[in-house]
């Protein structure tokens, strides 16, 4: 499970209001190689909700990311890349998304290929 | 959507008067600026005839940044030539752009730069001679090399007959060498018959040969290499890997964009989006493709693996009934193409089960050890409900000026379809490409785009609709049930005199703009011939 999937996403059970972010539990964490496009970081950049990117990227162990951001940091090219190995890169192997609001628990039994 | 001239028949159709006389005083007006508009030859390949010029539409607007939208493609017939025609002109803002949309295509045979055009050889080479010679010589000289082909529509030519033309081609002052392999240049002397059905078209009155230089072509050699019967993991509804190109470029996939397939499948679509650069993602409510697969080497991931293609950023088991994206998420794929399951090759799906199908059963909670690994039941999804979910997701999912391509299906009766496509407020429909699928039912594949933001009335409308759907689950089900339509049986009267017809007569060609039924393709053309036998009288 990639970093931008986890910003996209919300809880959807039945009943439950504000489902997003899911924190992480990770166990297990891989960087997979994508290839570099800065136009696509641009277009995705005013989509990211930055606090939960943040915060999942911190919980999968990558501490690069400033706490907060804003789109002149885009003409940056070394911010760029950090973004590039947070939003598509990092990969969440083994854990756990968990409900903010029910703390229910979606293994990556369950998502893994998500 | 295509131009008017696709929407007549073509016979009562003015003829372009002298195309080629307007390209040349373009040509003489413009001089040494190549970067003009100017008309290009565009012959397509037989096939797919409703996609034809979509395709270039779309592509044009890819590469050319027509702002005004696409509609400003001008297109024009040759001399007497039916809409459903190989040959085409077509204006393009400069060479550069010409080449692009040809590399990129997948049904255009070639763009050419027209030398010259005429009825018989005389005329070929008096046009060519006229064409100006600052254009010609730059593609001559001595350190080049160059290759003539010999094309010819709705015949077959001799190796002798190829030769004889190319001769008759001597008066071009061709310096440099030729080259078969790896030519600068390639020339083109192309012919369309004037005997019989070309191919199943209605004749032409006056042959029409044409010399051009190649400015690009489609590169179909991507079509035995993306083709489904050498891919890993396949479904039944897998998509054709060309139809699934023509669907990549409706959608204008390119590097830097997210592309978004809901009905995601074994990924043919993804792949042939992933194949032109876009990021790819992908949904499915049935966790055994997304997940599984057939096994470790042979799933949705193998199949990119297999072509060396960058992995979709994410496969989800998710239902479009209920998607799973947080409330504030909009904007955020580029283009969003699919095949929904429409119910005749496959049904479609939605969370629900046993409630929505038999009414109100005693509610089932999941006992909590069984909750972390549970995936909900599923009961079918109507196909009217499907589409209106698909809109609705892409209305809010879609930036603006985005694509969504996807195909509909539609019954054909008395050999035409009913145009009533779904509609939305936030989208234009630019292109409805029909593929005629049986003698009952067609596919259309409609390309929209996103021309309004997504407001919260539309939101509210939709989300009353929803419930809507959800209250008489069972009448749509039933109303919407294009299986039966498609596979019932037509009443028998009329069955056993299809049946005779179909026996002694199998068209050919399905054209949409050609009648189907072969009498009436030779009584137009009769009519035609006479048409202009006395056009010719009274023109002397």
């Amino acid at each position: 499970m990639r970093l931008l999937t986890h910003n996209m996403q919300a809880c959807n059970i039945k009943g439950v209001t504000n489902g997003f972010p899911f924190r992480v539990e990770a166990e297990e964490v891989m960087e997979k190689q994508v290839d570099f496009n800065a136009d696509f970081l641009r277009n995705l950049f005013p989509k990211i909700e930055w606090k939960a990117l943040v915060e999942a990227s911190r919980a999968m162990g990558y501490h690069e990311l400033p706490d907060e951001a804003d789109s002149s940091l885009l003409d940056s090219d070394d911010f760029l890349q950090k973004f590039h190995r947070a939003l598509p890169q990092l990969h969440l192997e083994e854990g756990a998304f968990v409900c903010p609001e029910t703390g229910r628990k979606f293994p990556t039994a369950l998502i893994k290929c998500i | 959507m295509a131009s008017g001239a696709i929407n007549k028949l073509g016979f009562s159709q003015e003829p372009p008067a002298g195309v080629l006389g307007l390209g040349l005083t373009l040509n003489s007006e413009r001089q040494g600026q190549r970067d003009s508009e100017m008309w290009y030859l565009c012959v397509f390949y037989h096939r797919l005839l409703d996609y034809r010029k979509p395709e270039v539409e779309a592509l044009a607007e890819l590469f050319g940044g027509y702002e005004g939208g696409i509609e400003k493609l001008e297109w024009k017939l040759p001399l007497h030539h039916h809409p459903d025609s190989p040959f085409h002109f077509v204006n393009l803002p400069s060479e550069l752009i010409a080449r692009n949309i040809a590399n990129r295509s997948i049904l255009v045979k070639g763009i050419y730069e027209l030398w010259g055009e005429g009825s018989n050889f005389e005329e070929l080479e008096e046009s060519v001679r006229s064409f100006p010679d600052e254009r010609k010589l730059p593609f001559l000289t001595s350190d080049s090399t160059f290759k003539i082909t010999v094309d010819s529509f709705g015949k077959v030519m001799s190796f002798q007959e190829q030769n004889d033309w190319i001769k008759g081609l001597s008066f071009i002052p061709f310096k440099g060498r030729v080259n078969l392999r790896n030519p600068d240049h390639k020339f083109w002397l192309m012919e369309t018959d004037d005997y019989g059905s070309n191919n199943g078209l209605p004749p032409i009155v006056q042959k029409r040969i044409f010399f051009g230089r190649e400015i690009g072509g489609a590169d179909r050699k991507l079509l035995p290499t993306y083709q489904l019967k050498s891919r890993n993991y396949i479904g039944p509804t897998a998509m054709d890997a060309e139809m699934a190109f023509l669907m990549a470029n409706q959608a204008l996939a390119m590097p830097g964009k997210l592309v978004y397939d809901p009905f995601v499948g074994t990924g043919s679509i993804l792949v042939a989006a992933a194949h032109f650069g876009a990021m790819t993602m992908g949904a499915d409510i049935d966790i055994r493709v997304v997940r599984d697969g057939r096994g470790p080497d042979c799933n949705v991931w193998s199949n990119f693996r297999q072509y060396e293609l960058p992995m979709p950023i994410s496969l989800l088991r998710a239902d479009n009934n209920l998607p799973p994206w947080r409330s504030n998420l909009k904007e955020i794929f580029d283009a969003i193409i699919c095949d929904p399951p429409y119910g005749v090759r496959a049904g479609g799906r939605k969370s629900g089960g046993r409630k929505l199908l038999k009414g109100a059963v005693s509610p089932y909670t999941v006992p909590d050890d069984k909750r972390t690994d549970h995936i909900p039941s599923t009961a079918p999804y109507s196909l009217v409900e499907c589409v209106h979910d698909l809109l609705d997701l892409a209305a809010r999912m879609i930036v603006m000026g985005g694509r969504l391509v996807f195909f509909y299906p539609v019954l054909r009766e008395d050999n035409s379809v009913d145009t009533d496509f779904p509609k939305h407020p936030c989208f234009k429909l630019v292109a409805a490409c029909e593929q005629m699928l049986s003698y009952r039912y067609s596919r259309v594949l409609l390309t929209m785009v996103k021309i309004a933001p997504y407001t919260e009335e539309i939101a509210e409308s939709a989300k009353l609709k929803h419930l809507e759907f959800k209250e008489n689950h069972l009448k749509w089900l039933e109303e919407g049930n294009l299986h039966s339509a498609v596979f019932s049986p037509v009443n028998p009267q009329s069955d056993a005199a299809n049946d005779s017809k179909f026996n002694k007569e199998k068209p050919k060609y399905r054209g949409k703009y050609v009648f189907q039924n072969g009498k009436s393709i030779s009584n137009v053309a009769q009519n035609l011939v006479i048409k202009c036998q006395l056009a010719a009288l009274i023109n002397g």
